[in-house]
């Protein structure tokens, strides 16, 4: 294998699409703080990745990890006042061109109409997502109209239509539901319609299905890839899970304390990890059909306000070298689609 | 064999009570000191907050302090002298700076009125002595006798927020009348504490029927508007009552409608508490009922219960004003600044006497501190304002 | 629903009764009755005690009867509509209610309209420039507010009026007009003065609401479906307007029914100071000549308004969330 270290993820990589004409997004070193109380918190800590075109990319990691805010800051809807996005660069193509969501002020009318024409994201909290004084019609309509220049009539029947779409059946009647008289898969459903009304180049769905059970789930899931297939959007889609990371992803990236530490292909990552951290979790996850014992990961997260010097995971990691604790890891391509932020990839690295 | 097994298990369980232990012991520690913390951190940055807390921290040691600071005692008449205007101390002259003095008054009757008119005589300059031993003597909180005073002058007197009607010194009676207005509120609170406390406290601690008849008590005290219960039972206090006795009869009375929210609040903390994560793992830890207590509930009702409690204050103390500015709370020869107030019943008064007003601004200085302390101390228990 | 409402009117009955007898303890509270302070303010006044004319007094308003005979007297005209005599003018306490009801909620509902027009926009500007200036500014004009006695910033109102602009804020309009006819002179006069309490009592009022406002913006902004609206390209002053304030507004339009009693309770101070026409100055005087009958009916229809304005409340709630429904 060949071990090359570069300076960023993202440089490699992509065999399936190799020209840059595909890229849909480019996430160059972003950071986005938060001052709170307790101190600074370095949510997003110089992320880089991209999502092509049509792809579903995972991102996993442990809770705190940044995986929220990295999509929030995608949107530009990091939480006000305390937080911001600090630097970086997220680059979206369309049409030929190349807009800096970062650049924009988060209300600025340009980012209204990057977002209502391009962008649609999944929250995690179906039941608390919709307005619930609004029928989830209306909330349909209102996207369909801000995205297309319709009456509302014509809204109307789009927005049956979604609904008829995503499962939720008699549309017609419950078009006129408010949320709280749908259960809460009925809702990710509904949320789901809202999101996709507006027929976004890239759905953001941040644990689009923690909230359901496992029927519904794979429903919820199912109804994603159809819908992908049908629109050729491009996926991010975060979850803790995965089994669904597995089931759904084309490529995926592993986050820890605000950073990418691995990048690989969804097979690359399942067999063969790279970062120890990226081992670890997949040996701390049940598996159906696996009996090997399970082994959590030893320690716990690392307070965000008090991160340990250098590699952050270098406490946790059975593998730690003196080099973890003393220099920052660089980014290794290991392979042809793989790269790890690890120093166990360092070709010079026997000695250390 | 079986039973070496069985010992290893024992000892793994063991093991394994001890992490938990320790480890609930230390994430108990870390919650309750930073509670604390965090609600100071918070507080330090509201500006307003720790304004008020200074104005109060200088009103409340004024207060105690009243005999020495007021050159008089305020009840004496100075029978030459009504209703002069507040005097100023001045520090310069045609000379330059000097020493602090005031001019002196003098006063002559009107013929045809018969009222007394007062000139000031740039004439006459009469220096402010400091730490002034007069003819005055007070009390000072009855442990021993002093006549030494902040300030005072040899030879006449000294007004500097005027005189009233019957020529009283409304600087010391504005001082000292401090005394029954800024305490009002805390015996006040103090009482709708304890009241809140304990019905809040069983409320929410037994459920059931308990619970059911406090709450209608709540909800019907809750329903009986303020102004008019205090007025009427403020009207209700017989005439000849001592200035204590209706001291403690407006106490109770301005604590009557606020033990209810006080009790509200408490009641609502239990319920929400006792279903917290921290509690139930302390409860499967086998922690006891009094540790839990001590430990979590009352840490965590005690800053709702504080932000509550600061927020009443000024609603008692505006409570009183009002009540004895109508003539139906605390009254002469009680001083306080609801009962300063009389005087500027009405407009004609205040028009020629506008000092009359002074009690007032006080009043008005301490609700505000106490509502800037109260708004702060809330935004700091609740982490999200 | 209307099931609902059934119920909660037929609960109100036994609460109702209670109310009358604490309103009738607290009025039977202070030792002696009117006639006793009628004398006594006879005697100061070097007036004659005409001890005959007293007792027929006492004897005709039951005044020597057992408390309990009071009051079955006094509730017993109830549902006649007679709530006692007022002793003063002996005249029938329901007269003296009818006549001045009607100024004390027309002052009372301007007073409000006057805090909710300023104080919702102003929460909810509040909430969106959390901690900026304009957020101190408010919070500390609200606050000062809320800090000023009504009675004194009355008097301060009264006393400018009569300093610098020479004219007499008393009252709702000059003692010449009291009785006539309306007519436009009539009215324009009560404009002149009619401000003065709503001001008074809208300023004391003001910053509880702001705050209230204010913290439910600020718990709705936080919520999910303020990001899901911006996500879909929502532009921020609809966010703001359609989506927060829209739900943080509901847990105010559900205290409107609490506002009720405040349409007599609320401006009593400041009507005494004013001298209005209102309900508060006429309690202020029952209570102190221990004018029993008109005093407890005042309490009484105050602490009545309370029950049938949470009722209310309910109500509205119900209206304007559709997440709540009653069976
Ligand atoms: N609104 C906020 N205000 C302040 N700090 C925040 C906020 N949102 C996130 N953070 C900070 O950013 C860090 C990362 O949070 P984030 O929500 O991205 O984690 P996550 O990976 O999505 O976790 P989870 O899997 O639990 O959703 C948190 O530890 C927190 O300190
Ligand atoms: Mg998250």
């Amino acid at each position: 294998m060949q071990q090359t270290p570069t300076t960023k993820f993202g440089d490699k990589g992509r065999d399936k699409f190799m020209n840059g004409k595909n890229t849909l997004l480019e996430v160059k070193n972003l950071r986005t703080y938060f001052d709170n109380k307790e101190g600074l918190a370095k949510a997003v800590d110089g992320v880089d990745f991209e999502v092509e075109k049509g792809e579903t990319l995972g991102v996993v990691g442990e809770s705190g990890c940044g995986k929220s805010v990295t999509s929030l800051s995608i949107m530009n809807l990091v939480p006000q006042p305390r937080g911001r996005i600090e630097s970086g660069e997220i680059l979206f193509h369309s049409n030929g061109e190349v807009v800096d969501i970062a650049s924009y002020p988060p209300h600025s009318k340009k980012m209204r109409e990057i977002r209502k024409t391009y962008l649609a994201m999944i929250f995690q909290d179906p039941m608390s997502s919709l307005s619930p004084v609004y029928t989830i019609g209306s909330q349909i309509m209102e996207g369909i109209q801000l995205r297309h220049n319709v009456s509302k009539k014509d809204a109307r029947q789009r927005a049956v239509e979604m609904i008829q779409r995503v499962g939720i059946s008699p549309a017609e009647q419950r078009i006129d539901d408010y949320p709280y008289q749908l259960s809460g898969g009925m809702n990710q459903r509904a949320m789901i319609a809202v999101a996709l009304a507006s027929n976004p180049s890239l759905l953001i769905a941040d644990e689009p299905t923690t909230a359901l059970d496992v029927t519904v789930e794979a429903q919820i899931l199912d109804l994603m890839m159809e819908l992908q297939e049908e629109y050729r959007m491009s996926i991010l889609f975060i979850t803790h899970d995965l089994d669904v990371i597995g089931e759904m992803t084309d490529r995926v990236i592993v986050m820890y304390t605000g950073k990418v530490v691995e990048i690989g292909s969804v097979q690359d990552i399942f067999y063969n990890p790279l970062h120890p951290y990226t081992q670890g979790l997949l040996k701390s996850i049940p598996k159906i059909g696996r009996h090997k014992e399970l082994s959590p990961i030893r320690g716990s997260v690392p307070q965000i306000y008090n991160l340990p010097d250098h590699c952050h995971f270098a406490p946790r990691c059975p593998e730690r070298m003196d080099i973890c604790t003393s220099e920052d890891p660089p980014v290794f391509n290991v392979g042809e689609n793989q790269q790890a932020k690890c120093w166990l990839y360092d070709e010079k690295g026997g000695d250390r | 064999m079986s039973e070496e097994i069985n010992d290893g298990n024992k000892m793994k369980k063991k093991a394994a009570e001890d992490i938990e232990d320790t480890e609930i012991t230390v994430q108990e520690q870390f919650q309750a000191r930073s509670h604390w913390q965090l609600m100071w951190l918070e507080f330090k940055n509201h500006r307003l907050a720790l304004g008020g807390i200074v104005v109060l921290l200088v009103m409340y040691l004024s207060a105690i302090f009243a005999g020495f600071l007021t050159p008089y005692n305020p009840n004496e008449r100075f029978a030459q002298y009504q209703n002069i205007a507040p005097q100023m101390i001045r520090v310069t002259d045609e000379d330059g700076f000097r020493s602090p003095y005031v001019y002196g008054v003098t006063g002559e009757r009107d013929p045809r009125t018969l009222a007394m008119v007062y000139t000031i005589d740039e004439d006459v300059k009469k220096p402010v002595e400091f730490f002034y031993r007069g003819e005055d003597t007070y009390e000072f909180w009855g442990l021993f006798e002093t006549d030494l005073k902040l300030f005072g002058i040899e030879d006449g007197h000294i007004f500097l927020f005027g005189t009233d009607g019957l020529g009283r010194d409304v600087f010391s009676r504005t001082i000292h009348g401090a005394r029954l207005s800024l305490t009002i509120g805390l015996v006040g609170i103090v009482i709708s504490v304890v009241l809140g406390l304990f019905f809040g406290g069983i409320s929410g601690y037994m459920g059931g029927v308990t619970d059911n008849i406090i709450q209608r008590l709540v909800e019907f005290t809750l329903a009986i508007p303020k102004i008019p219960l205090w007025m009427g039972l403020g009207a209700a206090l017989p005439d000849e009552w001592s200035v204590i006795q209706v001291y403690f009869a407006i106490v109770v009375i301005l604590s009557l409608t606020g033990w209810v929210t006080m009790a509200r609040v408490v009641r609502g903390q239990i319920l929400s508490i006792r279903e917290q994560d921290f509690v139930k793992a302390a409860r499967a830890a086998g922690a006891s009922s009094r540790r839990i207590i001590t430990r979590h509930l009352l840490p965590n009702c005690m800053s709702y219960i504080l932000v509550n409690l600061t927020l009443a204050i000024p609603g008692m103390i505006l409570g009183e004003t009002a009540l004895s500015f109508l003539g139906l709370g605390l009254r002469p020869p009680a001083v306080s600044w609801g009962v300063l107030l009389q005087q500027a019943q009405n407009v004609r008064a205040v028009a020629e006497y506008p000092w009359y007003f002074i009690p007032g601004i006080f009043v008005i200085v301490a609700v505000l501190a106490f509502n800037f302390v109260g708004d702060g101390l809330r935004d700091a228990a609740d982490p999200y304002h | 629903m209307v099931n609902y409402i059934i119920r909660r009117t037929l609960i109100m009955i036994p609460m109702i009764v209670f109310i009358t007898i604490v309103s009738f303890l607290i009025i039977t509270l202070p030792p002696g009755s009117y006639i006793d302070t009628y004398l006594a303010s006879l005697q100061r006044m070097g007036g004659q005690v005409e001890q005959e004319r007293a007792e027929a007094i006492k004897a005709r308003y039951g005044l020597d009867d057992p408390v309990y005979v009071q009051y079955w007297n006094w509730v017993r005209g109830f549902p006649y509509g007679r709530l006692g005599m007022v002793f003063s003018e002996d005249r029938p306490v329901i007269d003296v209610i009818a006549e001045r009801l009607p100024y004390t909620v027309l002052i009372s509902s301007l007073t409000l309209l006057f805090t909710w027009i300023f104080a919702i926009p102003i929460g909810i500007y509040s909430a969106v420039k959390q901690y900026s200036a304009g957020d101190y500014l408010f919070t500390f004009f609200g606050f000062l507010g809320v800090s000023i006695p009504n009675f004194l910033l009355a008097l301060v109102i009264m006393f400018m009026g009569l300093r610098y602009f020479g004219v007499n804020l008393s009252g709702l309009m000059p003692a010449r007009y009291m009785g006539e006819p309306w007519n436009l002179e009539k009215i324009m006069q009560v404009a002149q003065r009619i401000w003065v309490p709503i001001i008074v009592v809208g300023t004391a009022g003001m910053a509880g609401l702001i705050r209230v406002m204010r913290g439910e913006m600020l718990d709705q902004l936080r919520q999910p479906y303020i990001q899901m609206a911006r996500s879909k390209g929502v532009s921020e002053i609809k966010v703001i307007i359609k989506y927060a304030a829209r739900i943080a507004i509901n847990p105010l339009i559900s205290t409107i029914g609490w506002l009720l009693p405040q349409l007599i309770s609320g401006g009593m101070i400041a009507g005494i100071v004013l001298g209005l026409p209102t309900l508060g100055p006429k309690l202020y005087d029952a209570l102190m000549i221990q004018d029993m009958y008109l005093a407890g009916s005042i309490i009484m229809i105050s602490i009545i308004l309370v029950l049938v304005g949470t009722l209310l409340s309910d109500i509205l709630l119900a209206i304007v969330d559709p997440r709540i429904r009653y069976d």
